[in-house]
């Protein structure tokens, strides 16, 4: 049993099958995307896959790296990564280089980094960090507000940079503070808002207004000897009808018509030709796979080009076309058993800091996985994010083998207990 | 509820909701892929073009076969404005003979065309000559992105007969329409003559291929190895009637002259030659130059795209008394052997009408001929529209006209051309309008009976005519192609053409061609006379209110049997016998003899020479100085 004391004998080998496979397949859905008939190599550096390979390379070096440090480094220095990756974000916009008009990038040596993708595992370090403190508790407000704060700094700082994607994803951390005990109607006012949302962009304002009326005279009705949630009840729907007239002005007036256009597609509105583009050739390209596919290097929306963005933000159209309905159940069948598994992971932690850190890397990836492939079949939003493991992109791989690994090595020393 | 519990319960929550939304994918994918299947034409519909495959077009030979059209290689100038950067603009500008502002115009324009795409090849320079394009050649390395297309325009080596051989042009919108989908814009067809009546045969079918094109229409290779490609089918060769030398000879004789010649083989209904004169050199119309060209030759007063030889319509004059004869003959109103006193006047119904030339009386149809009397036509028509036989004048009258449409007259021969005048054979109905049903006699419509009034004639009708007369009672529907050769096969196909029989009893065309033989003999035409071949003829002039008469003759030959029959009209010409006769005499000679005897050479020279323009207010024939590209 010497090899219960190893790294290797205690890592938890099904997780890292679960990220091999991915990794593997979303290197050759990269190269099917990318290949031609001029470079059918596929570790030629000229094209995504071979730069993929290469990526998959530092991220097995990156791994191992992870892997040995002790886990109380990480927790040490929880505050002062997330201090310094900060940092290195808001670096950016003064040494940063413009890549498709975002500046958000670093160039080091021949390699082109996104500093704003490692934001997300020093973000889930101290969101961890805090939350395993004594004396914190996510149900005391004092408590809530930093923990709220630790999430919307790098949000702020993202967003400022013009990368809404990337911002949008810290939102994700909300469900590793449920997790931890803040309250459910937090989530049942978030869900409350995005339905709202909807629907006051697809119902006439005044008519949802007087719905929500009758609704509420309703519960009021039954509620009516208990005189403090009848007017709980008129402030709710006071509020839900204000709201509605400001999501209204806010679609019209503050978001950019590209984004309008995104989520008019995705509400089924019509807009102007062509602004459809991506989802409508992303759909046609799944949809056109069929039950099994249309095989290997086979799809034509793919090989030629007709859906954006192929090898990153639209990867799972390529799987969707060329391995149909089966290669599409066996993709979010090893998304789900990874989730789960890392869910099962986190749960049994010892430490509340491995176990925080646990749903945190779970709560990002699953946040990444529902944009991403929901918007490749048209029922997301159009935001470029990548799917893990999958999507070409060396920060992203590294930044999600870096989230993935750390837990990894968290996981190994779970016996040794620790707050 | 403990905190533990609440801990528990929330790793639940957390994993319902995350089996809920892959729950939701699932099922939304099993609708895409698997339920709904219109995407997999969507996509098909995306990445599988269809690329026509242009045949060639077929090649026009004269009834000797001399080729008389064929196709010439030129070359379109193309550019992949992605993959044109950085040329040497002054360099290209300099051997494409344009300014630097050219340049970037046509740039400029071409982004401005439909399905414009900097990934796909545009048309930078349209129809360059090969001698052009083989000097840009050498240098076309140095231009990126810019290379040659071939493609073929039309030649016509002996520059005549644009009326008949016609042209090609861009096809449209009707034709588009009207093709159910087979023509495309851009599309070449023919749109006069020969090209456009033959298009199906020339043309051939177009081929095609599926490929796979990649969302900037690039193509990416065949779709499934050309499995459903389909071969282009070259166009079917055409062997014309015509015979082109005589064809260039008649257009030199009618050269600054308006006016038709009609040349038909009387056996067969072949034309031999229909010259319009003024005539323009087909490959005006050809190539990069054709647009100007066109405008051009439009704007000309003297309508060089007017094809006279069908269109234009004439009063036949004199050239009509055959045909009175024959009707009075046939109805038995008069003998051969009939007589009208002729003393230069003839007067009848209160009218006083003069005979044009002093002569004797004729006592018979073969002499009334000879010496064109009009009293004996005006008296053989009055004869016939008088017959006691018939109820009233509707029913002879109706009977007249018939005999006219026997020949061919006042209805369209159905000459395999795209444009013919039906010419005027007045109507029944025409003069009941004009003068009331009891309104009209045999002297309110005498002038018929001299072919002047309302009887007007085409050339190709008066032509026909003599062919029927020269077949001695009937016609061939003239045509202008003889049959359609298979280029692949060798397989020829010819059509009949309809036989039309004229109403005249047989018996009567011997006289009356014994008197139009006298005609060129010892009659109106004797100058026309020609040593050795058996002409048989008759002048005409038309009256014309708005300046000079037309000279006109039409005849056939030799006598015995005839070869050609043919009619010329000299617009101004004056008498018959000053142009038409001559230059009619001129192309039967060189027809039948291929050469001019030496004596009537001179007559050859004054005819091609002279030059009736100031008669048509101008000075210069432009049509004919035009320029078509410089060869070689």
């Amino acid at each position: 049993m010497a090899r219960k004391d190893s790294i290797t004998g205690k890592l938890d080998w099904l997780t890292i099958l679960l990220y091999a496979l991915l990794v593997l397949i979303g290197w050759l859905a990269i190269y099917s995307a990318v290949y031609d008939d001029e470079e059918r190599n596929i570790f030629s550096s000229s094209l995504n896959s071979g730069r993929q390979f290469q990526w998959m390379v530092a991220s097995v070096i990156v791994a191992f790296v992870l892997l040995i440090v002790d886990s109380r480094f990480y927790i040490t220095f929880s505050y002062p990564i997330y201090v310094f990756i900060l940092l290195l974000v808001l670096s950016v916009m003064v040494i940063g280089t413009e890549v498709k008009g975002q500046r958000n990038w670093i160039r080091i040596g021949g390699f082109q980094m996104q500093p704003s993708e490692l934001a997300k595992f020093a973000v889930a370090l101290a969101v961890s960090k805090y939350l395993a403190g004594l004396n914190v508790d996510i149900r005391k407000w004092r408590d809530k507000w930093k923990a709220f704060a630790l999430i919307a700094v790098p949000i702020l700082i993202v967003a400022v940079q013009g990368d809404a994607g990337s911002a949008i994803v810290f939102v994700s951390f909300a469900l590793v503070l449920f997790r931890d005990g803040l309250e459910s109607y937090f989530l049942v006012i978030g869900a409350s808002v995005i339905v709202l949302s909807v629907l006051s962009l697809v119902v006439e304002k005044f008519l949802l207004v007087g719905i929500l009326f009758g609704l509420a005279l309703m519960v009021m009705y039954f509620a009516r000897r208990n005189t403090k949630l009848v007017m709980a009840i008129a402030g709710i729907w006071l509020a839900a009808s204000l709201y509605a007239f400001s999501v209204d002005y806010a679609f019209n007036k503050v978001l950019k018509p590209h984004q309008r256009d995104r989520i008019n597609v995705l509400l089924g509105k019509e807009v102007e030709k062509g602004r459809d583009w991506n989802i409508r050739q992303s759909i046609i390209a799944i949809g056109s796979g069929g039950a099994t596919g249309k095989g290997y290097l086979q799809g034509t929306q793919t090989k030629l080009k007709f859906v954006p963005e192929q090898s990153t933000d639209f990867i799972f159209s390529s799987i969707g076309e060329e391995f149909g309905f089966i290669g599409s159940l066996v993709i979010i069948g090893l998304f789900l058993g990874l989730f789960f598994r890392l869910l099962y992971l986190a749960e049994r932690q010892r430490s509340k800091y491995s176990r925080m850190y646990g749903y945190c890397v779970t709560s990002i990836l699953f946040f990444h996985f529902l944009i991403n492939v929901g918007m490749a079949i048209g029922v997301a939003p159009v935001i470029g994010i990548p799917l893990p493991f999958i999507s070409y992109g060396g920060s992203s791989l590294l930044s999600f083998t870096i989230l993935l690994f750390i837990f990894l090595r968290l996981d190994t020393q779970r016996y040794e207990t620790m707050r | 509820m403990s905190s533990k519990d609440l801990f528990k319960n929330r790793y639940r929550v957390i994993q319902i909701i995350i089996s809920a939304f892959a729950l939701v994918f699932l099922l939304r994918l099993l609708y895409l892929q698997v339920i709904d299947r219109k995407y997999d034409a969507m996509a098909k519909n995306n990445a599988i073009k269809e690329v026509d495959i242009y045949p060639t077009r077929g090649l026009v030979y004269d009834r000797n076969g001399e080729l008389i059209v064929y196709n010439e290689a030129i070359y379109d100038l193309m550019v992949i404005p992605r993959q044109a950067k950085n040329a040497d603009t002054t360099k290209l500008c300099e051997l494409l003979n344009i300014t630097k502002e050219d340049f970037l115009k046509r740039f400029e324009e071409m982004k401005k065309q439909r399905g414009y795409s900097t990934y796909k090849p545009n048309v930078f320079v349209k129809q360059l000559s090969l001698k052009d394009y083989s000097r840009l050649q050498e240098y076309l390395y140095l231009f990126p992105g810019f290379y040659g297309q071939v493609r073929t325009v039309r030649k016509y080596p002996h520059r005549v007969a644009a009326t008949i051989l016609g042209d090609i042009g861009e096809v449209d919108d009707k034709q588009i329409d009207a093709s159910g989908g087979y023509y495309k814009p851009g599309d070449y067809v023919g749109k006069s003559g020969i090209e456009k009546v033959y298009e199906k045969e020339l043309g051939g079918r177009r081929g095609k291929k599926f490929v796979y094109v990649d969302v900037h229409n690039r193509e990416m290779g065949r779709f499934r190895d050309g499995e459903y490609d389909t071969l282009a089918i070259a166009g079917d060769n055409v062997i014309s009637t015509l015979d082109i030398l005589l064809q260039e000879y008649g257009e030199q004789l009618m050269q600054n002259k308006k006016g038709s010649i009609v040349a038909i083989e009387p056996k067969t209904g072949e034309i031999l030659a229909m010259v319009s004169s003024p005539g323009y050199d087909p490959n005006l119309l050809c190539g990069a130059v054709r647009g100007n060209n066109f405008k051009q030759l439009l704007r000309d007063t003297l309508l060089p795209l007017y094809s006279r030889p069908t269109l234009a319509t004439y009063p036949p004059g004199s050239s009509f008394k055959p045909v009175v004869g024959l009707i009075a003959l046939t109805e038995g109103v008069q003998g051969v052997d009939y007589l009208v006193p002729c003393s230069g006047v003839y007067f009848f119904a209160g009218l006083t009408l003069h005979c044009s030339h002093r002569h004797p009386s004729a006592g018979n149809i073969q002499y009334a001929l000879a010496q064109s009397c009009n009293p004996y036509f005006w008296q053989s028509f009055r004869n016939t529209i008088e017959n006691r036989k018939y109820k009233d004048i509707h029913d002879i009258y109706g009977k007249w006209v018939a005999y006219c449409n026997s020949f061919g007259l006042g209805i369209k021969t159905g000459i395999d051309l795209p444009y013919e005048s039906s010419g005027n054979i007045p109507s029944l109905k025409y003069f009941d309008k004009v003068y009331g049903k009891t309104g009209w006699h045999s002297s309110t419509i005498i002038s018929l009976g001299i072919g002047q009034g309302e009887v007007l004639t085409t050339p190709l009708q008066m032509a026909n005519i003599f062919a029927c007369i020269a077949n001695k009672g009937y016609w061939i529907t003239p045509h202008v192609v003889k049959k359609i050769t298979d280029p692949v096969t060798n397989k020829d196909v010819t059509h009949p053409y309809e036989k039309h029989e004229s109403l005249i009893a047989k018996e009567f065309f011997d006289p009356v061609i014994e008197g139009l033989h006298m005609v060129v003999e010892a009659g109106t035409a004797r100058s026309a006379r020609v040593e050795g071949i058996s002409l048989c003829g008759k002048t005409g002039t038309a009256q014309n209110p708005h300046g000079d008469n037309h000279s006109m003759f039409a005849a056939f030959a030799p006598k015995e049997d005839p070869k050609i029959a043919i009619a010329v009209v000299v617009e101004n010409g004056g008498y018959g016998s000053a142009y038409a006769a001559p230059i009619a005499t001129l192309m039967v000679e060189k027809y039948l003899n291929d050469t001019i005897q030496t004596k009537r050479l001179p007559l050859e020279k004054r005819m091609m020479e002279a030059n009736l323009l100031s008669k048509y207010g101008v000075s210069t024939n432009k049509s004919a100085e035009m320029k078509i590209e410089e060869e070689d």
